[in-house]
């Protein structure tokens, strides 16, 4: 696979700084899966996090911390087990057992959509266009989804309030911006309008997180919108 | 623009400086602590990192009581998981930001994170790691903080305030004062210095 749209560093940095919303981080966490470049740049950027860290002007703490701390040590097992609410390493489990079988689906992902893309239940939404809400996380006012695009169907031009990620699970689109294919993420700030279109004689599926509803610039979509929840 | 700058940089003389040389090394500590369960070692890393960590937890927003609480639990961990920790993989100080960070994430926002530092803990390989990449992470972090510290007072400041202490642009824009496009060419200019300074090849910077 290779991928030529990446994540901005604005995006990569809040990632960073854990200071995105649940379904954002979500798709960052996707990408960065299968994105050596992304991860190797989230990891210089934790790198710079964690030497802020080292040199930042400490805090007081309290006389006894270090002693009451010390105290808990004899408490903790050794060696650590994860306890089955560390949803993390849950996903991760149930994820390494399908790592074989279903490379189109992000490990992040595999805790909240089917195994197979071809077991979505999909909701038809528009002509060509079908839509699967992703349920089980934050979504503040935004939306975390998979859309199906049917071949040469375009998503009617709109715009964001505030972050839209895109990325590529099958097949490809091509927008105002470029083409993007399978692993590829499309990283859109509010400033930007587009009308995606899947350009190639097979579905394009992606999965989508925006923090707020998209803006759209038609009516009859924005009517689409009203009823289907997207 | 370039006044206010001169200005600011005069009233701050903080930000970064590569005081590192004081300092013990951590990721022997951390190796002590994980093999021996050497308290000695792992009081050296409270001492260091506990007031710090309660810093950065204060920052982002707790109350006092909630940042040292934050904080203990902190390094309680990375007690519990010392054990798990690889210099191959990270230097002591981005082990100890991300276990930092992600409890912030889990308690404090009551969210679920999707960061994988935990993979050293399930014992997938990392099939992404360069195989010519054999300095170690201690050193690596090393070389960015050389790098930064190369920095005018600036972008370091702005470097920090977006990616530390979760700032968005608009937000930092609003606390030095200086208009947003100015933040954002600020830290364009910081990635730029960095890649030019340590050889990083790819990935769009901002």
């Amino acid at each position: 696979m290779s991928i030529h749209h990446h994540l901005s560093d604005t995006t990569l940095g809040a990632f960073t700084a854990g200071t995105l919303i649940e379904t954002i981080s979500l798709v960052v966490a996707s990408h960065i899966s299968i994105c050596p470049d992304c991860r190797k740049r989230k990891d210089q950027l934790e790198t710079i996090g964690g030497i802020q860290l080292k040199i930042a002007e400490p805090a007081g703490v309290s006389s006894d911390a270090l002693q009451k701390t010390m105290i808990k040590l004899g408490k903790q097992e050794l060696p650590h087990v994860f306890s089955p609410a560390n949803t993390s390493s849950l996903s991760s489990s149930r994820g390494a057992a399908l790592n074989v079988c279903n490379p189109e689906v992000p490990k992040p992902l595999r805790a909240y959509i089917p195994d197979r893309l071809e077991d979505v239940e999909w909701k038809p939404i528009a002509p060509g266009i079908k839509f699967f809400a992703i349920e089980g996380l934050k979504t503040a006012n935004g939306t975390l989804s998979l859309l199906k695009i049917a071949p040469g169907v375009n998503i009617p031009e709109h715009g964001h309030h505030g972050i839209e990620l895109t990325q590529v699970l099958k097949g490809s689109f091509s927008d105002e911006i470029g083409r993007f294919g399978v692993g590829d993420i499309a990283d859109l700030d509010s400033d930007i309008k587009h009308q995606p279109i899947a350009d190639t004689s097979e579905a394009c599926i992606c999965l989508i997180a925006t923090e707020a509803p998209l803006k759209f610039t038609s009516l009859l979509p924005r009517l689409v919108q009203y009823f289907s929840g997207m | 623009m370039a006044d206010k700058d001169v200005v600011m940089n005069k009233q701050r003389q903080i930000v970064l400086e590569p005081r590192e040389k004081e300092l013990p090394n951590f990721s022997e500590l951390l190796i002590n602590v994980g093999q021996n369960q050497n308290k000695a070692a792992f009081a050296d890393i409270f001492q260091h990192f506990a007031p710090r960590v309660k810093s950065y937890m204060l920052k982002l927003g707790s109350v006092d009581e909630v940042a040292e609480e934050l904080a203990q639990q902190t390094l309680l961990k990375v007690w519990r998981k010392a054990q798990l920790f690889d210099p191959e993989k990270a230097a002591a100080s981005t082990w100890i930001f991300r276990i930092a960070r992600n409890l912030r994430i889990d308690t404090l926002r009551k969210q679920k994170h999707f960061f994988d530092d935990d993979y050293d803990l399930e014992g997938i390989v990392d099939e992404q790691e360069d195989v010519e990449d054999k300095v170690s992470r201690e050193q690596k972090s090393h070389n960015i903080t050389l790098a930064l510290s190369a920095l005018p007072q600036e972008q370091t400041r702005i470097i920090r305030l977006s990616f530390y202490d979760g700032l968005s642009h608009s937000e930092i824009a609003n606390q030095l004062e200086i208009p947003l496009g100015t933040v954002k060419s600020r830290i364009r200019l910081a990635f730029g210095h960095l890649r030019k300074n340590l050889h990083l090849e790819s990935g769009e910077m901002v």
